[in-house]
């Protein structure tokens, strides 16, 4: 463990779609700001964009942390529930059980949570119905 | 392909002026899936999509695309255009399919990644 560069959490509102996106996008200046490489941001953006609208579209609301050390970046996600039933089935590519409301957006692919794993370096995620999900996500710098 | 020579190729209207029209086109793509787009997509692309609403900025601001294109006469909200403004993202509105905008840039020699 490397000392931290930089720590800061950003909320995220349930079923707010007009901010959406948003704290994705904070998330992204600052790591270009730090110099990050930009192949690297943009693995990041992706992760936290797809995280983020999880939260708006299934969650209660949440936070994302993020922790940035000098070789290693890490995205910890927390949220009020409801849970995932089924987390092998939601990790699975094409599942989602996303509202008609939410698809015709364009959203609801069931792609998020595989996208999340495909671009961190590291990936864990613990569900418990009736109370949250947590999501890490570590990328190597 | 600059995106000013994409508008010249179809007759596109930019709906943010602010945006320099002089950046280049790395690729192209048609999708109307975000998370499909945000596992395939790629910097400075030019992406053909008729959804339009603010979410579709976001996307494209995160992976650094050049440009999006809503085809067959869909236009952009006021509110979706300032945001693409402030992104850097040229937003543009064209009256032809995605198929066909897809076969002109490819004609142009546009690749597709």
């Amino acid at each position: 463990m490397g000392a931290i560069t930089l720590k800061e959490s950003y909320p995220v509102e349930a079923g707010d779609f007009s901010t959406a996106g948003e704290a994705s996008g904070k998330i992204k200046r600052v790591l270009k700001k730090l110099g990050i490489d930009s192949a690297i941001v943009r693995r990041v953006a992706v992760a936290a964009y797809e995280v983020e609208l999880n939260l708006v579209i299934h969650s209660m609301g949440g936070h994302m942390d993020l922790i940035v050390e000098p070789d290693y970046l890490q995205l910890n996600v927390h949220d009020r529930g409801p849970g995932i039933p089924d987390v092998d089935l939601a990790m699975r590519e094409g599942y989602s059980t996303a509202s008609d409301d939410v698809r015709t957006m364009g959203f609801g692919a069931g792609m998020g949570l595989p996208n999340m794993r495909r671009n961190a370096n590291d990936f864990s995620i613990r569900s418990t119905v009736g109370v949250g999900t947590d999501i890490e996500m570590g990328f190597k710098l | 392909m600059t995106i000013q020579q994409f508008i010249d190729l179809t007759n596109a209207k930019l709906v943010t002026p602010e945006v320099p029209t002089d950046r280049e086109i790395s690729c192209g793509y048609t999708c109307d899936l975000l998370s499909w787009v945000m596992a395939h997509g790629a910097a400075d692309m030019a992406w053909i999509t008729v959804q339009t609403h603010m979410n579709v900025v976001a996307v494209a601001a995160l992976m650094d695309m050049a440009a999006v294109i809503a085809p067959e006469g869909i236009t952009f909200e006021a509110e979706v255009i300032e945001k693409a403004q402030e992104e850097g993202i040229a937003l543009l509105e064209c009256g032809e399919t995605a198929y066909s905008l897809c076969g002109k840039m490819i004609a142009a020699g546009v690749p597709a990644d």
